[in-house]
């Protein structure tokens, strides 16, 4: 038990080294994070200019320069929680089949006779027909329109329910075909969010999915919340329609096939426009948006079609010349233009009450995309960064604190065996930094307290072990079987007390979120490091002093 | 003979049942005034578990807590809480105040438009003012985290009884699971006590309680499992007093240690996080308690059982069963 053999402590001095030298960039956080930052900037942009070559120099690119993230509540930053109002794609999805539905059923009018959409819940489609006696034909008509899902799980089942009650025929998206569009929504939605928030360009942002329908967006170094929530809150839903008519009354009812929306340009307010709710083109046509001014240098987006957007916008505005034009965002009619001339080439610029910001924002918006769905914001957090500066200073004090008097402590307690506990618990926090960059695990104020308990626990097994060597000098069996014997039989005790630490910290992890999941990460990495350094490099110590030395007896 | 700090002498024999009444039936009481106090009291719960808003400002002139709360009071936002938060580590122009709005009605987060109102209002007030933070939750969210936190405490107390009942005796797992209780109870009734605020992080000081009083207890019992194999003769309460004294510069030690850590962090940690480290600081004391007091003491009344080579002829604990 006291030789250990030469491989073993060549690992032991090699994961010890492996620790320091990982955790070294940490030392050096804002040196070692400017260099990391230049790295990724030229890489990106493909060639590097002179300022990121200086701060690349900063540190030595054969040295490891992974750094410990810094959770939000350390950097600052803003955190959101949004749901995804999935059900607004079945909506979207059933105005959108009314067309084709009205058309196949015309197509039998003979036998079927007249039909009408009847008022219903967004999600579904109702159809009165004239003849209910026909009413399985229409069904047989509606089916027809209905496709097979191809989903792993959905095999041999059809995206639309068909079902009649009396004169009404019911349309709506099956169970499957439900599941299979939320899944879809949201990870359109989160490539959306995660576009939108590339194009700002922030450091490290977490965009998630989290369970069924909810989007965990966080974003370091912004400045708070609500300017999050206007970049990616926004649906930016950008259509074209044909304007039917202009009043002022808001609450008038509009005609089927059409819909009325309020004006926001300038000088138009308390407009309102009756519009042909099929717009002529959508957003989805744009392949580039920016920020630009008009002739009257007011601020405006310019945009530009893709080729079948370009066609559809040029054959409306030849057939249309003198008529209005509204743009409509988001339910908004932006400005109301009156087309001048046929618009060939599939680009212009949009106008309205716009400053500069907005301008630039909405480039952004559009030219990222719509969003499927709306979202509602479940939870937000921002926190200013000298707030979590001053949290990191506080832990850092607290845990210099800590450390010094638990070395004191154990020196005082153990002499010689204090010295070797007290080297081993310096190791064990270097590789506790070191892992936690390693895997780029996320530091937050919880975490920071996670390590100073650590450093309070960590001497637990050491003294597990020095106390049981003390009991086992008092039957004088001599000092090596002492130290061996001491090992032996407080490892049980090691082994039970922290893997009972360990489950409880599993189980943070898992059921934890954010900050408390940051705690668990240090306080798990923590358990690993110190039972690490307290059975193998503290041994290690103690071994290799007792073999130079060869004391007669020795004093824990 | 060098030096040696002694928390605790060499050879200690101290009988610790010797009080049981007081020590044991004390904190039997404990837990049940603790329990009581929960109920009647209740818990002061943040955000996180009730919904609202908290928006912490951060100004170099005094908090005026009376004109905070006059600026906010035209905005109708029903319950708004103001404090003024003191911390040793603040400089000397800085003034902390918290305001905690309820949920709004309707409202999952609270809007821009609101928080955009509220601090126009402060800063009508005090033109300096600041606001490093603004949290909001909704009532949606918070309904979960609650359930979440509850789980997570059972889950995390049950995995540790399980594993305890495996690597040792049921006995053990019963007495284990008691002394968790004790912790658990104890803290939630302080936090109750003194209505701290009681939000997530106070569940991780939980779970860590949970993980730290196992830690003690467990030593306790990796001994006294030793010692029944090595003493079969000596009777259980003998064994338990022995092992606990056997132990008791490592507990004394290990608690020390980490009790220093979290007091440096306590005082020096900032007010951020003082609820959490308070819980956790409290936890280790008591948690340390407790697997002296309490977890051997409802090994002794269950008993174990000790000569397997006997035919099992009676409920354990043999030397309590008066025999058919």
């Amino acid at each position: 038990m006291l030789n250990i053999p030469l491989w073993k402590r060549i690992v032991i001095w090699g994961l010890c080294a492996l620790g320091l030298l990982t955790a070294l960039p940490n030392a050096f956080y804002t040196r070692a994070e400017r260099h990391n930052d230049a790295v990724v900037a030229a890489e990106r942009a493909g060639f590097e200019t002179a300022e990121q070559a200086t701060d690349r120099a900063l540190w030595p690119s054969f040295v490891p320069s992974n750094l410990v993230n810094l959770g939000l509540d350390l950097r600052g930053g803003a955190h959101l929680l949004a749901e995804v109002q999935v059900a607004d794609v079945y909506k979207a999805r059933m105005d959108g089949l009314w067309p084709d539905m009205r058309r196949a059923l015309a197509d039998a009018r003979g036998e079927i006779g007249g039909i009408r959409r009847a008022p219903s819940d967004p999600s579904e489609l109702r159809i009165q027909i004239e003849k209910p006696e026909a009413m399985a034909k229409a069904v047989e008509i509606a089916r027809g329109l209905s496709n097979p899902i191809v989903t792993l799980t959905g095999v041999g089942q059809n995206d639309l329910d068909v079902s009649a009650e009396g004169d009404t025929l019911i349309v709506t998206l099956s169970e499957a075909e439900r599941q299979a569009t939320d899944d879809r929504t949201l990870r359109q939605s989160l490539e959306i969010i995660r576009r939108r928030v590339d194009e700002v360009g922030t450091r490290e942002p977490t965009i998630q999915r989290q369970g069924e329908n909810r989007i965990l967006i966080q974003v370091p170094g912004i400045g708070s919340a609500t300017e999050l929530k206007e970049l990616i809150g926004t649906t930016a839903q950008l259509t074209f329609h044909p304007v039917i008519g202009r009043g002022t009354d808001g609450d008038a009812i509009a005609q089927p096939g059409t819909v009325i929306y309020p004006s926001v340009d300038d000088g138009d307010d308390g407009v309102f426009y009756t519009l042909d709710e099929v717009p002529v083109v959508t957003g989805e046509d744009l392949v580039d948006a920016r920020p630009d001014f008009d002739q009257n240098g007011r601020p405006a987006v310019a945009f530009r079609f893709n080729t079948s957007g370009a066609r559809k916008f040029g054959d409306y505005t030849g057939a249309n010349v003198g008529q209005l034009f509204a743009i409509v965002l988001d339910e908004e009619v932006i400005s109301a233009p009156r087309i001048n001339q046929h618009i060939p080439g599939g680009s212009g610029i949009i106008t309205g009450n716009f400053s500069v910001e907005a301008s630039t924002n909405l480039a952004v918006l559009l030219r990222a995309g719509a969003l499927p769905a709306k979202m509602t914001f479940l939870e937000e957090r921002t926190i200013g960064p000298e707030l979590g500066q001053d949290s990191i200073d506080a832990g850092r004090i607290a845990a210099v604190i800590g450390l010094v008097g638990v070395v004191f402590f154990m020196i005082a307690s153990y002499g010689l065996f204090g010295v070797f506990a007290s080297v081993a618990l310096g190791l064990n926090i270097a590789m506790l930094f070191g892992i936690l960059s390693t895997i780029g695990a996320t530091l937050t104020l919880p975490g920071i307290a996670g390590i100073v308990l650590t450093v309070g626990m960590a001497v637990d097994a050491n003294v597990l072990v020095f106390e049981r060597i003390r009991e086992e000098m008092k039957t004088a069996k001599g000092p090596a079987r002492a130290i061996e014997l001491g090992y032996e039989k407080a490892m049980s005790a090691i082994i039970d007390a922290n893997i009972t630490t360990f489950i409880t910290a599993l189980i943070l992890f898992f059921l934890g979120s954010g900050p408390v999941k940051g705690f668990a990460v240090t306080l798990v990495v923590g358990l690993i490091t110190s039972v690490f350094t307290a059975i193998w490099v503290t041994r290690l110590f103690v071994v290799t002093w007792f073999d130079r030395k060869r004391p007669k007896s020795i004093t824990v | 003979m060098a030096f040696r700090l002694k928390l605790v002498p060499e050879n200690t024999n101290i009988d610790f049942f010797r009080w049981a009444r007081f020590t044991f039936g004390g904190s039997l009481a404990a837990v049940v005034a603790a329990i009581l106090v929960t109920l009647v009291l209740g818990l002061n719960f943040g955000i996180d578990f009730k919904g609202g808003t908290t928006i912490r400002t951060d100004s170099s002139q005094p908090v005026d807590v009376g004109a905070y709360r006059d600026a906010v009071a035209p905005l109708n936002l029903g319950d708004v809480l103001i404090s003024e938060v003191y911390d040793p580590t603040f400089g000397p122009d800085q003034h902390v105040a918290m305001l905690r709005i309820q949920a709004q009605e309707g409202d999952e987060a609270i809007t821009p438009e609101i928080i955009g109102s509220i601090e126009a209002a402060l800063k009508a007030v005090d033109p300096s003012i600041t606001f490093p933070s603004v949290e909001s939750v909704g009532p949606k969210v918070s309904g979960e985290l609650i359930w979440t936190a509850v789980l997570s405490v059972l889950a995390g107390t049950l995995a540790i009884v399980v594993y305890i009942w495996l690597r040792f005796e049921w006995q053990f797992a019963v007495g284990a699971v008691v002394a968790l209780i004790h912790d658990i109870a104890l803290t939630i009734g302080i936090f109750s006590l003194f209505q701290l605020k009681f939000d997530l992080s106070i569940i991780a000081a939980l779970l860590t309680i949970l993980g730290y009083s196992i830690n003690d207890t467990v030593v306790v019992f990796d001994r006294l499992r030793e010692n029944l194999i090595k003493y079969k003769q000596t009777p259980l309460r003998d064994l338990c007093n022995l092992s606990v004294n056997e132990t008791l510069s490592r507990t004394v030690m290990t608690s020390g240690t980490t009790l220093l850590a979290l007091i440096a962090l306590l005082i020096f940690g900032g007010d951020v996080i003082r609820g959490f480290v308070f819980a956790m600081t409290w936890g280790v004391i008591v948690g340390t308690y407790s697997s002296v007091y309490v977890a051997k003491n409802v090994v002794l009344l269950l008993g174990v059982k000790r000569d397997w080579s006997k035919q099992d002829d009676g409920p354990a604990g043999t030397q309590f069963a008066t025999g058919k």
